[in-house]
């Protein structure tokens, strides 16, 4: 059965690959959509087994004969709640699309221009996120589609301290310096932070236009990154990306929802009130020397983080999610994880100093610089300074990846909890 | 949702009450409050609601601006507002709708009879369009603050809500008479680094 698989294949409903049957013209809303192509499509993602059956078993469904034909459900109309307890975006299953965007407060913005601010980027937002135009949008068409919009808002010490200074919780701060990191000031710090995420990056740059003009009576945009992951649909919900190095990152994460995340992640009764329901954030900006790491072979790069490039399963074992052991040795002696891999020196003997990744990649596609390709490492836990600091001084003191990697934008923030309607984001930092 | 529809009070607000100095609409489409036409249930102003209403950022020096939203009718009956009112923070009050002048490009007037909105309808307030206009401003208008705004029906009732200021770049065919300057800078002015904090350098 050989047949052509293009895009535009006029065969791909009513042939032998469409046990349905129905001979009636082709769906134009999926177009050549046959199972080999699933197959195919699964395959060329590169996904593991467990995957591809699901892909063969989505396949099954779609094609079944008893089933008339139907259109794809479109996910443009998805949303994730505004309001809540807690702010979206955190635990929010990672869209596909993001922008990271910091601003300076100007000088003169005191605290009742601060409340203003975070009254009008809050009533947006929930307009925003719902679908629905901002106020006076200037192109409410674009709003239409939120692909899960989520707007999650940090605040660095400079908007905390306009309000109430002595509310500036000790890692609400720059990082301690560390000896390899080669930051920037363009991509570091700031007073407040939007990080927009939808699927749709349309979707994105219309959330952050409208958000960007309630800013800019109240500052200036200090720095801005852009990441991507998989596009929606293309791969199951819940697989852990890949970054442009090719590495399956972020395997050992906490699992939304699970007690681990609820304590490491998210502010108890331990962190100022007005901060309890949030979280912090700390946002490095990694570049990829991605020419040095061609470079190297696949053996050597496996080596330099520990993991299987096929399915990011530790070198002692056969799955992703296996737990590694670090003290299986090679017949020689050596150890199968190496003293300088990078999950062996990220990882801490104490269970606390840990923390939840929800990264992106980023690309300047026109870059041959030092900061053409990289990560938007994007990490959240209660307390920096405890948790994520000591595991970066061990990043710093040995990783063989450092070869290839450098930070060279680091920024702390302050996410406060959620709000319920007629409240606005941080309004807690306001009680009297 | 995030903007409520305000419909705060229905204020007992008489002809007399109406200030609006040396404003044409007041003088010329003066509500008749007849004794019939008490406050209640079925006035003008209890079957409107405003919806997502917000008025354009602006400075004193400025000196005037636009209100935009929605006037939804829930009611059966017509309601015409006829007249506006917005505190201290403007002197003068109008009804403008945007129409081609003389020349040929859109200039904007005071809208004779006010704003007709139908039962059922909604009557939409927007750039280019019909909108209230706030002149003699008292103070600057500042992103994020909330104004405060009363509509004045054919009846008599009055309707009070609350608008947030929002930094807009458009609206400016309102401002091209009577404001000398023509046309309305935005705010976000572009100043140097010392409109920041330290931390712009660091």
């Amino acid at each position: 059965m050989v047949r052509r698989d293009g895009p535009d294949d006029p065969d791909a409903s009513g042939g032998p690959d469409d046990p349905g049957g129905t001979g009636g013209p082709a769906d134009p809303a999926r177009p050549g959509l046959t199972r080999r192509r699933l197959f195919r499509g699964g395959a060329a993602a590169g996904l593991g087994a467990g995957a591809f059956m699901g892909a063969a078993a989505l396949g099954e469904r779609l094609l079944t004969p008893s089933r008339p034909a139907e259109k794809e459900p479109l996910h443009g109309g998805r949303t994730v709640p505004y309001h809540g307890s807690r702010q979206a975006g955190v635990e929010t299953p990672p869209q596909a699309h993001a922008r990271f965007v910091a601003v300076d407060l100007k000088k003169d913005v005191d605290a009742e221009g601060v409340r203003r601010l975070l009254r009008l980027l809050s009533d947006d937002t929930a307009k925003l996120t719902q679908g629905d135009p901002a106020l006076a949008d200037s192109e409410p068409e674009l709003a239409g589609v939120p692909a899960r919009l989520t707007v999650t808002f940090g605040f660095g010490a400079g908007l905390v301290e306009r309000v109430d200074p002595g509310a500036v919780p000790a890692w609400l701060a720059p990082l301690p310096e560390f000896s390899r990191d080669r930051l920037a000031p363009e991509w570091s710090g700031g007073d407040l932070l939007l990080q927009i995420c939808a699927d749709d990056p349309l979707t994105v740059a219309h959330a952050a236009r409208m958000l960007g003009k309630d800013v800019r009576a109240f500052g200036a945009v200090r720095w801005a990154q852009e990441g991507f992951r998989r596009s929606y649909g293309s791969q199951p919900e819940g697989t852990t990306m890949r970054n442009l190095m090719g590495q399956v990152d972020g395997t050992n994460n906490p699992a939304p929802g699970s007690e681990d995340f609820e304590r490491l992640v998210w502010i108890g009764d331990e962190g100022p009130e007005w901060l309890r329901g949030g979280t912090g954030l700390v946002l490095r900006r990694i570049a990829m020397d991605l020419d040095a790491w061609d470079r190297l072979d696949r053996p050597g790069r496996e080596e330099a983080v520990g993991r299987r490039l096929s399915d990011g399963a530790p070198l002692t074992g056969t799955r992703e999610h296996d737990e590694p052991d670090f003290t299986a040795a090679t017949p020689l002696g050596f150890p199968k994880i190496a003293e300088f891999a990078h999950i062996r020196r990220a990882r801490s003997d104490d269970p606390d100093e840990r923390f939840f990744r929800r990264g992106y990649n980023y690309e300047a596609a026109s870059g041959d610089g030092a900061d053409s390709a990289g990560l938007i490492f994007a990490a959240y836990q209660a307390d920096a300074v405890r948790q994520f600091v000591p595991i970066q001084r061990r990043l710093d003191d040995l990783d063989l990846l450092n070869e290839w990697v450098v930070a060279i934008g680091s920024a702390v923030f302050a996410v406060p909890p959620g709000h319920g309607e007629g409240g606005f984001i941080g309004e807690g930092l306001f009680a009297p | 949702m995030p903007i409520p529809r305000l419909r705060l009070t229905v204020a007992a607000m008489t002809a007399a009450t109406v200030t609006l100095s040396g404003c044409g609409a007041a003088d010329g489409s003066a509500p008749d409050p007849s004794p019939g036409s008490a406050q209640g249930a079925d006035d003008q102003a209890a079957s409107v609601e405003v919806a997502d209403a917000w008025v354009k950022a602006a400075t004193e020096e400025d000196g005037m601006t636009g209100v935009f939203g929605t006037l939804d009718n829930t009611g059966e009956q017509e309601a015409t507002v006829t007249a506006a009112d917005a505190g201290d923070v403007a002197g003068l009050v109008e009804l403008h709708e945007v129409a081609t002048g003389e020349d040929g490009n859109p200039a904007m007037q005071e809208k004779e009879g006010g704003f007709p909105v139908g039962g059922g309808a909604a009557h939409t307030l927007e750039p280019g369009g019909d909108h209230i206009m706030l002149m003699e401003l008292g103070r600057d208008l500042e992103p994020g603050e909330e104004i405060a705004v009363e509509l004045e029906f054919a009846d008599g009732s009055a309707l009070e809500f609350t608008a947030p200021v929002k930094d807009y770049e458009g609206a400016n065919e309102n401002y091209q008479e009577g404001g000398g300057d023509g046309g309305h800078e935005g705010h976000g002015e572009d100043g140097g680094d010392d409109e920041y904090g330290e931390g712009m350098d660091h």
